[in-house]
C-alpha cells in the first residue's frame, strides 16, 4: 500500500482519516495494526476492500495485490476481488450474519455470486468441508445465526471468509466482545486456516496482548497516520516512536501491580490536527522541529520503521 | 411443537372473538336505550299523534325479540346464535336478515379494498425499497415529495377532488355507485366492465393515498437495514448488488411491512367507510353508515362482529406464517 489518503466529508469540513499510509505485506505474513479509537485502523481495513462509504472517499494512493492496483479496478472487477482474493473477518461484536438466512445459504450465495455454480450436492459438500475446517459441526449449516453462540458465529464468519481461498485475510477486531476462552479458540482457528491457505493476515485491533501472541509485525496508527512498523518483538522491547513507547509502558504488567500509567492528553481532533507531528502536544521529547514539520515514515533500523524526527 | 403452537393461537383467537361478542352484547344494553321503543316512538311521532297501544306494542315486540327474558338467558341465546353467524333480522330493512345484507355487501368491499390494499402495498413497498437503494436511478428520488404530499391528504378528500375532475368535469368515469342503476347484476362481460369502471375512482383515491404510506414505511426500514453489519459483510463477501438488495436488504426490511399488511387486510371491512359512502359504493362501509343512521342495532352488531372476526383471522394467519418469514420468532413459546 502506498500513500493512501482517505477523507470523510463532514458539515465541519473534510476530515482526514488516513494520510499517506504506506506499508507492505509479504505472502503468509501476519501484520497487526493497533491504534486508539478513531486512529484510522478500521478505515484502513475498509479502504483495502474499497468499501469506504460516502461521505468518505479514497482520494489518493495505490493498493497493489499480485501486480494489480486495486484502486484502479472497475467496480465489478473489485467486487470479484472481494472474498476471492481479499476476505474480511468482521468484528466479533457485530451481527454480521443475516438473521433470517441459514448459514449454508450465506455461504452458498457467495459461491454463486463469484461465478461458481456447482450443483446442490456440491454446495452442501463444500459447506460441510468449510464448517469442519473451522471446527463446527455439519448441523450448523442448517441453523440460523440466533441459534449459534458468539464464538460459533465468528467461526462461521471465518468459514465464509476462507470459502474462496483468499490471498489476504483482513480481520477487524475479530474477537471483540468474546470472552477470553472463546477468543483464544477463535484466534487458533484463524491461525490454523491461515496456515492451510498460506494467506497473509492483517489483524486490526487494540489488544496488545493478542497482537503479541499472533502477529509477526506490528503497525501503530495515530491520528490517521502509520507512525511505526516493526517486528512485534522489537516493538515490545525497543519501541522507536515515543507514542509506541508510552503505549507499551501503559500496559498493565505482572511486576508492577497497582500502578497504571496512561498517556497524558487526548487524541487530537482529526479535523483540527496540530501542525507538524500530530503527537507533539502529548510528546515529552518534542522539540521545535516537531511543531513545524511533519515527520515521514523511514527505516531507522533493519525492518524497523518510524515517523519521528528524534530518531 | 407446531401443533401445540397452532392450538394455542387458535385458542387465543376464540378467546378474542368471545370477548368481542360479549362486549358487543352488553355495550348497547349499557347505553340504556331501548331500540324497540325508540323505533316505535319515532314512527308514532311521524304519524303525528300518540298511539294508545304503544306500551302493548313494545311488550309484544320485546316478547318476539326475546328481550323480556332474564339477561343471562338472552346472553346464552345470543352466543348460540353468534356461533352460527346468525344475527337475526335487520330492524331498518325488516324482513331481511342481517346475514343476507352483510353477505351481499362483503364481495364489493373485499373486491375493492382487497385489491387496492394489495396493489398499494406492492407498489408502495417496491417504491420504498428502491427509494432507499443507492443503486436505483436518480429520477426515482423525484417521486418521494409527491408521494408524501398525497399521503397527507385524507382519501375521502382526494376522492372528492378526483370525482369532481374525472367524473364531473371530464365525464370519463361514472360518478356514483357500484354499477349503473338498473343494470342486472350477473357474470356478463358488460356488467363486469361496468363494475370495473365504477370502481376506478374509489380505487384510485385509496391507492394514491395508501401507496405513499407503504413507501414511507418501507423506505425507513430499508435505511435502517442498510446500516446493519450483515449488509456490510455481504458487500465484503463480494456479492452482486442485486443479491445484497434483494436477499439482505429487502428480505429483512419487509418483515414489519408484512405485519402491517395482514392488519390492513383484516381491517378492510371497516377501513373505507368514508370512501364507500362518498362514492355510494354498495359495500360494508355504506351499510354500516346507514345502519348507524337508522339505529339498526342488529345490523351494527353483525357488522362489528364480522369486522372483529376478520381481524382475528388475519392476526391468526399472520401468527402462523410469521415464524416462516422470520426464524427468530419460534413456534415454541408464545
Amino acid at each position: 500500500m502506498r500513500n493512501l489518503l482517505v477523507h470523510y466529508g463532514t458539515p465541519l469540513g473534510a476530515v482526514t482519516a488516513a494520510d499517506s499510509v504506506s506499508f507492505s505485506l509479504r505472502a503468509g505474513e501476519r501484520l497487526g495494526v493497533v491504534g486508539e479509537s478513531g486512529s484510522g485502523k478500521s478505515t484502513l481495513a475498509l479502504a483495502i476492500l474499497r468499501m469506504i462509504k460516502p461521505p468518505g472517499r479514497i482520494d489518493a494512493g495505490e493498493v497493489w495485490l499480485d501486480g494489480v492496483n486495486l484502486l484502479a479496478l472497475s467496480d465489478e472487477a473489485m467486487r470479484q476481488v472481494r472474498l476471492a482474493r481479499i476476505a474480511l473477518i468482521p468484528q466479533g461484536s457485530m451481527n454480521s450474519l443475516n438473521p433470517v438466512m441459514r448459514i449454508k445459504d450465506q455461504i452458498a450465495d457467495a459461491l454463486r455470486d463469484h461465478g461458481l455454480a456447482p450443483s446442490r450436492r456440491q454446495v452442501e459438500e463444500r459447506v460441510r468441508e468449510l464448517l469442519e475446517s473451522v471446527g463446527l459441526r455439519p448441523e450448523v449449516a442448517d441453523m440460523f445465526p440466533h441459534e449459534l453462540s458468539g464464538g460459533m458465529k465468528q467461526r462461521a464468519c471465518i468459514a465464509i471468509a476462507i470459502s474462496l481461498r483468499p490471498r489476504v485475510i483482513i480481520a477487524d477486531e475479530p474477537t471483540s466482545a468474546l470472552d477470553v476462552v472463546v477468543q483464544k479458540q477463535v484466534m487458533e482457528t484463524l491461525a490454523r486456516v491461515q496456515k492451510d491457505l498460506g494467506a497473509s493476515v492483517i489483524l486490526v485491533g487494540h489488544d496488545m496482548g493478542l497482537m503479541a501472541q499472533f502477529v509477526d509485525r506490528l503497525g501503530v496508527m495515530y491520528a490517521g497516520r502509520l507512525i511505526e512498523v516493526s517486528p512485534v518483538r522489537d516493538i515490545f522491547t525497543q519501541p522507536l516512536h515515543p507514542y509506541t513507547e508510552m503505549l507499551i509502558a501503559s500496559l498493565p504488567s505482572l511486576e508492577q501491580k497497582g500502578t497504571f500509567r496512561g498517556i497524558p492528553g487526548l487524541i487530537p481532533l482529526l479535523r483540527d490536527l496540530p501542525p507538524g507531528c500530530a503527537f507533539h502536544p502529548r510528546c515529552p521529547h518534542a522539540v521545535d522541529r516537531c511543531r513545524a514539520e511533519e515527520p515521514r515514515l523511514r527505516e531507522i533500523r533493519p525492518a524497523g520503521w518510524a515517523a519521528c524526527h528524534l530518531r | 411443537m407446531r401443533a401445540d403452537y397452532l392450538a394455542r393461537r387458535v385458542g387465543v383467537f376464540v378467546l378474542i372473538v368471545w370477548l368481542a361478542a360479549t362486549l358487543n352484547f352488553f355495550l348497547p344494553r349499557l347505553s340504556g336505550q331501548d331500540p324497540v321503543r325508540a323505533t316505535l316512538l319515532q314512527q308514532a311521532s311521524l304519524g303525528g299523534h300518540v298511539q294508545t297501544g304503544l306500551e302493548a306494542m313494545v311488550k309484544e315486540y320485546e316478547r318476539r325479540f326475546g328481550l323480556d327474558r332474564p339477561l343471562w338467558k338472552q346472553y346464552v341465546t345470543y352466543l348460540r346464535d353468534v356461533s352460527r353467524f346468525d344475527f337475526n333480522y335487520s330492524i331498518s330493512s325488516y324482513p331481511r336478515t342481517v346475514n343476507s345484507i352483510i353477505a351481499e355487501a362483503i364481495p364489493w368491499t373485499v373486491g375493492l379494498l382487497g385489491i387496492t390494499t394489495v396493489l398499494s402495498f406492492t407498489i408502495g413497498t417496491l417504491l420504498g425499497a428502491l427509494l432507499a437503494w443507492p443503486g436505483a436511478p436518480r429520477w426515482m428520488r423525484l417521486l418521494m415529495p409527491p408521494l408524501w404530499a398525497l399521503h397527507a391528504i385524507p382519501f375521502f378528500l382526494l376522492g372528492l377532488i378526483l370525482m369532481y375532475l374525472l367524473a364531473f368535469r371530464m365525464q370519463l368515469l361514472p360518478m356514483f355507485g357500484g354499477y349503473t342503476a338498473g343494470a342486472f347484476p350477473g357474470l356478463t362481460l358488460t356488467f363486469v366492465g361496468d363494475v370495473i369502471a365504477h370502481s376506478i375512482l374509489p380505487a384510485l383515491s385509496i391507492v394514491l393515498v395508501a401507496t405513499g404510506g407503504w413507501a414511507l414505511g418501507m423506505r425507513g426500514m430499508m435505511v435502517t437495514t442498510q446500516g446493519e453489519d450483515y449488509v456490510t459483510f455481504a458487500e465484503a463477501k463480494g456479492l452482486r448488488r442485486l443479491t445484497i438488495f434483494l436477499r439482505y436488504c429487502v428480505r429483512n426490511a419487509i418483515l414489519p411491512q408484512t405485519t402491517a399488511l395482514a392488519l390492513a387486510l383484516g381491517n378492510i371491512l371497516s377501513g373505507a367507510v368514508l370512501v364507500e359512502v362518498i362514492f355510494g359504493y354498495p359495500g360494508v362501509g355504506t351499510i354500516l353508515f346507514h345502519a348507524i343512521r337508522e339505529n339498526d342495532h342488529f345490523l351494527i352488531q353483525g357488522i362489528v362482529f364480522t369486522v372483529i372476526v376478520a381481524l382475528g383471522v388475519a392476526t391468526l394467519i399472520l401468527d402462523v406464517l410469521y415464524p416462516l418469514l422470520d426464524p427468530r420468532i419460534s413456534y415454541r413459546r408464545t
